[in-house]
């Protein structure tokens, strides 16, 4: 590998890209094909304004040495210093397996010894599309398509990094594998790319983390990602994402389900500068479920226009969205979610509960839902709250001796319990102490 | 605990005049009942005296042991000791009852409480008032009964100790049974520190049965129009409220 630069977008680009790289055609080939859907697809016609200078844009940027290692102590000494101070290294120990993405490469991935044994593939996803293609070429972009959108199109023209995860069936996995995301150059874009399979009768919990320093030149991040989760098979992923809040967080995320598999997205969107994603669950196995639960706190100007999208086309499907909005100092937090039940999804349910707090007068919040029901044998229940922090509830503590910091926050943290619970010890700790900085 | 009400006039922020030049003098260890019929201004006392943010006092002064509380928050009443068993306690989602009882006491003290130490304390006094011990596990008030949460907040006094209790109508959503033992609570809770100031606001005199006052006050419109010994709760208990109106424009009191 050689290190590199690339600012600026077109067909050469793409291919120097490749090259590095060193795909198989039909790659490439992918690759060029999203680009020209890159080029003809606009904005998003919803949600947030965007406004991008696609030509200023670091699509890749990588070190000699940034090759993948599996030893922290061959890691160059200031990142490996720098992702400790984050705590990277010692999530390490809660986990069967961990990768580490810095800029644009992979350069850390590490699993236990036994899931080798087991036939459990995590790696990138470069190493994954060169050494499994028949795995790669049956799921890769066909659950996100390049055309579904123009940030997916981006991806898929440019995608550098991102993992690739096979669990073969009747595999469980005792704890979570995980991978890590920084970006830390100015404008740099990561467009990360991320491939699951949990294979039939399997499970997998998957954690991403993600951060990024502050720049004053913003930042973007572009990722897909794609699960495929088998018959009776049962997948769980979960994010916190805490980008600077000069990054653009626009994100595809969507999961496949087949009979009786089980998709649970955990969301947490807490930094970035405006943020549009919409972890989604296609439901097409009979007795299918899918859950996502979010929470999203937009202060000071950021835009989280964030939500679910649950589509049911087999029998007897079931899905439940549970979103958690807080929005403050001017920013706006913002719910879209769509439940569609196709006229084939008969006897499905689907439950969505979007709740927001608004903590003052400069801040924005909003629903939107879409919910459709196609037959009459399903239904689709729906609920939404907006409130402040009450002063009943803030002169209820304070009366205690509780100080009015103490008291707001008890009671923030309370409103997105729901979230908190569903998240492992350490990262729920570690979400406490984001949202004391950002509150 | 000494507390002192002088003259006070207190309105709510849309300007209506609930409490008119209301005083009360209560030393330490005495007990005082204040009764009145609904609307009066029960609460709003209690609520004016735990320095509520809902109301605006116009004129006159609060003191604990001689020193004017009236500057001072809801926050740091709680801290010189003065707890407010609320009429109707509010619920709090996805805050338990022993995260929320923990991190109160702790401000309190100023110190922070081992989990150990408070968990035993919690499970000895939820013992005590005959609480079902995963309720320290649950929401603050989420689900609860109006009894549950009357003996919540007896339970919640148990922990932080006050040494001034304004009970709001804590008999109201408790059945007898229920009442008894959170009464005994209180009698324990006096007769282990005598020093304890007590302000009972109730409009039914069932809980005169457990808890015996010094004093008698009868509220009207925002305003004690008299005072007597207990004799004077049994007497309102026959003849209503209405008695006192009469004679009470002529009455005064200390
Ligand atoms: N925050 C408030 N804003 C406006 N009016 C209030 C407020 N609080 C109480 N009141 C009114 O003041 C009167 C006294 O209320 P309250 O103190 O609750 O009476 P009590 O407890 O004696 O039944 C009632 O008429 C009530 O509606
Ligand atoms: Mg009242």
């Amino acid at each position: 590998m050689i290190s590199l630069e690339i600012v600026g977008l077109d067909a050469e680009k793409i291919k120097e890209i490749s090259k590095i790289k060193q795909e198989d055609d039909w790659v490439l080939d992918y690759r060029l094909k999203s680009y020209d859907l890159f080029l003809k697809l606009g904005y998003p016609n919803f949600g947030p304004s965007i406004n991008i200078d696609f030509d200023k844009v670091i699509y890749y940027k990588s070190r000699e040495e940034d090759s993948i290692k599996n030893n922290w102590n061959d890691i160059n000494c200031s990142i490996r210093n720098e992702l400790d101070s984050v705590g990277v290294l010692e999530s390490e120990k809660h986990l069967d397996g961990m990768g580490v993405q810095y800029e644009s490469e992979v350069i850390y991935h590490n699993m236990l010894e036994e899931l080798t044994k087991k036939n459990v593939i995590f790696t990138s996803i470069e190493e994954g599309l060169k050494k499994y293609p028949d795995i790669a070429r049956k799921y890769f972009g066909k659950i996100v398509s390049n055309s579904d959108n123009k940030f997916s199109a981006l991806n898929s023209s440019v995608f550098s990094g991102g993992s690739f995860i096979y669990i073969p069936p009747h595999t469980k996995l005792d704890r979570p594998l995980q991978s890590y995301f920084r970006i830390n150059s100015r404008s740099m874009g990561q467009f990360e790319r991320t491939l699951i399979i949990v294979d039939d009768d399997s499970e997998l919990y998957y954690i991403e983390g993600c951060t990024a320093p502050n720049y004053s030149e913003s930042s973007l991040h572009a990722a897909v990602v794609e699960i495929y989760v088998g018959k009776r098979s049962k997948c769980r992923y979960s994010t916190i994402q805490n980008w600077a809040t000069n990054v653009d967080n626009l994100v595809t995320k969507r999961a496949l389900v087949d009979e009786d598999g089980k998709m649970e997205w955990i969301d947490g969107n807490i930094g970035s500068n405006i943020t549009m994603k919409y972890p989604a669950c296609i439901l097409k196995g009979d007795r299918s479920e899918g859950t996502c639960i979010t929470i999203s706190v937009a202060a000071n100007k950021q835009e989280q226009d964030t939500g679910s999208r649950m589509i049911h086309l087999g029998k007897n499907t079931k899905s439940t969205i549970i979103s958690k909005s807080i929005a403050r100092g001017g920013g706006n937090a913002t719910y879209r979610g769509k439940v569609d039940i196709k006229e084939s999804a008969i006897h499905s349910s689907a439950m969505v509960k979007c709740d927001t707090l608004i903590l003052d007068s400069v801040s924005k919040s909003d629903t939107i839902p879409i919910n459709i029901c196609g037959n009459d044998s399903s239904n689709i229940e729906h609920e939404a709250t907006v409130s402040k922090i009450s002063d009943e509830k803030l002169f209820y503590l304070m009366s205690r001796g509780l100080d009015s910091e103490k008291a707001t926050e008890l009671i923030i943290l309370g409103f997105i319990e729901k979230f908190r619970e569903e998240l492992p010890m350490e990262y729920a700790v570690e979400l406490n102490q984001l949202l004391k900085k950002n509150l | 605990m000494d507390f002192t009400i002088d003259h006070i006039y207190a309105k709510s922020k849309d300007d209506k005049e609930i409490l008119k030049d209301f005083s009360l003098h209560i030393l330490p260890g005495e007990i005082h009942v204040i009764m009145g019929p609904n609307g009066t201004g029960k609460s709003t006392l209690s609520k004016v005296i735990m320095g509520s943010k809902d109301y605006v006092v116009t004129k006159g002064d609060m003191f604990i042991d001689h020193e004017s509380i009236l500057s001072l928050n809801t926050t740091e009443r709680s801290r010189k000791k003065i707890f407010l068993a609320m009429q109707s306690p509010i619920s709090i989602e996805g805050v338990t009852n022993s995260e929320f009882l923990r991190t109160a006491l702790s401000s309190q003290l100023e110190k922070n409480v081992g989990i150990y130490e408070f968990m035993k304390e919690m499970e000895k006094s939820m013992n005590d008032l005959n609480m079902n011990s995963n309720m320290m596990h649950r929401s603050i008030n989420q689900g609860f009964s109006g009894g549950e949460r009357k003996k919540n907040e007896i339970l919640q006094m148990k922990i932080l100790k006050p040494k001034f209790l304004i009970l709001d109508e804590l008999d109201s959503g408790l059945d007898v049974d229920s009442l008894k033992i959170v009464c005994d609570n209180i009698n324990q809770y006096i007769s282990e520190n005598p020093d304890t100031s007590i302000l009972i606001i109730t409009h039914y005199t069932r809980i005169l049965d457990y808890i015996k006052p010094k004093y008698v006050h009868i509220m009207i419109d925002g305003k004690i129009m008299k005072t007597g010994a207990f004799s004077l709760a049994k007497e309102i208990e026959e003849k209503g409220f209405s008695c006192v109106n009469e004679v009470s424009e002529a009455s005064t009191h200390e």
